[in-house]
């Protein structure tokens, strides 16, 4: 909403009432502005020396070879494939229910108290904070479900932690189908779950897949939840094979090698953490990048 | 959602195989199928509600035993005959001796955690709310569309850096800036965590509260310019006072954030428990407690217990926090 100012100011005559207003705009523009600025400036600077940092260490074997010599030598592969699997199983079970409940929200809730409840509910569980989530996730899973430390355990735990996240983009990609799809179809006679199934889930399908990517990013990063419920200090595993970990296994995970290494590791070379730091911050950067590509091509390809 | 409602019973009553069999010619099996899929979704749809109780059962579950007499001798061995002083609510909150450890008096207040959370909590919102509301003024009112685009996006990816990496830059960056620059002892203190917690609060403050600035009437922008005002004058005298429901939601909603942060206050307050006299003193907060204590407490000893009690509190006041955030945001959408 900006309306173009000088276009109405050049109808005036310049006297220094008009000028001083003019000045104050300016200098408002400017002090915002660089209040934005403010933000991007510290993300670049991070990013730059944090890359800089982490350099010398940086390579193809560094990815595929397991942490040595008490986490001071060698590559980050137990970590990295950790990670993976924590992200793949939590999203196998976060993604369906995440997605149905937005269903449920979006097609089938009516507007009345229960379903602001529920609401309420959907954004409270995303502001819980991680260590309560990790205090729930070991009270629950870990202790009641006797699933014991494991990776399906800190699975279940990120899953419930990231659904929020599944659930408010997936509800938007089904409220920008317009309704007037769903009223042709069901004015061809279709019940209303062969609309969802037929016209209002292909129409939202790559919203939704943008959400998946974004808890996929956030999974990767967080660590406090996993701490108390799957992730350990070392594992080592056979070097190359993906299939490595078992579901009930624990495992190292990526957020907590920075973690360990950072805070328990003396005499670590200085790059090391950069390195881990860096891998890190690159995966979940270049998964939510891919988000982002994903949602401008949307936009631009959208028929209605 | 008012369409929908409104057009969907005539369309079934007419059509749908449920309410007309003869006409319809699906099978008995695909309107039981359909029943399941419409039971599942169902299901789902209040799964959060059974999560967000299932959090609070279970936190509650492992902490409540301490509170209700069945504390044990302090290290998880049950001592019968032993004399145990009932555990004090008001002790627990209010004093501020935090030994959890100590063999013969383990004592547990947290009142010097609750302060330490408070503290840099503060001092992040005394930076991150002018920052934020000033950059979702920017991005509403000032700049154009190429560079809302752009900045949106880097908002975007600021918000996703994980919160261990903050606490990593915390611990090697921002340690030594502030050690030179201010020239004190210890980098790892209030201020370090506050710049923490800011930058990744700002986020969500600029993005909701951009929504709400959004929120407001073009009308009224209009009836403003109309008048004559400059932009700096639109947003001040109009916008804000007009949004400020929103952007007070806006700001609750980074500070729960801030709140409950974990990885990063662990890594950048310097962890020692204590009552901040300046910004360059060491802190702890409830969070970074519980994440660094629980991993060797015994499980089912009074310390274990204790550390579920502040999981409760800080479920509590995040709880509270985001209930309000949303009664704000209720308040504009009513108008």
């Amino acid at each position: 909403m900006s309306v173009p100012a000088s276009s109405t100011a050049g109808l005036f005559t310049e006297t220094p009432f008009i000028r001083k207003k003019r000045r104050t705009e300016r200098l408002a523009q400017c002090l915002f502005g660089a209040m934005a600025l403010a933000m991007v400036i510290p993300l670049l600077l991070i990013l730059g020396y944090l890359v800089f940092k982490a350099a010398p260490l940086l390579s193809w074997d560094f990815l595929t070879t397991n942490p040595t010599n008490g986490m001071r030598k060698g590559g980050i592969w137990s970590a990295l494939l950790g990670t993976v699997y924590l992200v793949v199983i939590s999203l196998c079970i976060s993604a369906p229910i995440g997605v149905l409940a937005a269903v449920y929200l979006n097609e089938y809730a009516k507007d009345n108290w229960f379903t602001r409840i529920v609401n309420l509910s959907v954004v409270n569980l995303a502001g819980v904070p991680s260590i309560v989530h990790a205090l729930f996730g070991l009270g629950a899973f870990v202790l009641f479900a006797r699933l014991d430390r494991s990776i399906l355990a800190a699975s279940l735990t990120l899953a419930i932690m990231t659904m929020p996240v599944i659930i408010a983009s997936t509800k938007e990609a089904l409220a920008s189908v317009p309704v007037s799809f769903r009223e042709a179809c069901w004015n061809v006679g279709a019940t209303r779950w062969q609309t969802i199934k037929a016209i209002v889930l292909p129409n939202s399908i790559s919203g939704i897949l943008t959400g998946v990517i974004l808890q996929v990013s956030r999974t990767a990063g967080e660590t406090a939840p996993i701490m108390f419920t799957g992730a350990v200090f070392y594992r080592n595993i056979p070097e190359g094979n993906v299939f490595a970990y078992g579901i009930k296994d624990q495992c190292m995970a990526l957020s907590m090698h920075l973690y360990t290494v950072t805070t328990q590791v003396t005499n670590a070379p200085e790059a090391l953490p950069y390195a881990i730091a860096v891998t890190l911050l690159g995966t979940v950067l270049l998964v939510n990048a891919t988000a982002i590509v994903f949602r401008v091509w949307l936009r631009n390809r959208k028929k209605w | 959602m008012e369409t929908i409602e409104t057009n969907q019973p005539s369309s079934s009553a007419v059509l749908t195989p449920a309410t007309a069999p003869k006409r319809g010619r699906r099978s008995a099996a695909a309107v039981l199928g359909e029943r399941c899929i419409e039971g599942l979704i169902r299901l789902c749809g209040i799964s959060a509600i059974v999560f967000v109780f299932a959090i609070f059962f279970f936190v509650f579950r492992e902490g409540a035993p301490i509170l209700f007499g069945g504390g044990t001798g302090g290290h998880g061995v049950t001592e019968p005959g032993a004399a145990k002083p009932s555990f004090d609510l008001a002790k627990f909150l209010f004093t501020k001796t935090w030994y959890p450890t100590s063999l013969n008096t383990p004592r547990y207040g947290i009142g010097a955690l609750i302060i330490g959370t408070f503290s840099v909590t503060l001092l992040a919102m005394v930076i991150a709310v002018p920052f934020g509301l000033g950059a979702a003024v920017f991005l509403s009112e000032f700049c154009g569309k190429k560079v809302r685009e752009t900045l949106k996006i880097t908002i975007e990816l600021l918000a996703a850096i994980p919160s261990v990496v903050w606490g990593f830059i915390g611990l090697t960056v921002m340690n030594v800036v502030i050690q030179k620059v201010f020239k004190v002892q210890v980098g790892l203190n209030v201020l370090n965590a506050a710049i923490l917690l800011a930058l990744m609060s700002v986020p969500i403050i600029v993005s909701i509260g951009e929504d709400a600035l959004k929120a407001v009437p073009d009308s009224y922008r209009e009836a403003g310019i109309a008048m004559g005002c400059t932009r700096w004058q639109l947003v001040w005298r109009v916008l804000l006072p007009a949004a400020k429901n929103g952007l007070l939601a806006a700001v609750l909603l980074g500070v729960g954030r801030a709140v409950g942060e974990t990885m990063a206050v662990l890594m950048a307050t310097g962890h020692s428990v204590n009552i901040p006299h300046s910004i360059f003193d060491s802190v702890r907060t409830l969070t970074a407690t519980i994440a660094a204590e629980l991993g060797e407490t015994a499980e089912g000893s009074d310390h274990y217990r204790v550390l579920f009690l502040i999981g409760i509190l800080l479920f509590t006041i995040t709880f509270i926090v985001n209930l309000l955030a949303d009664f704000a945001v209720k308040g504009i959408r009513k108008k």
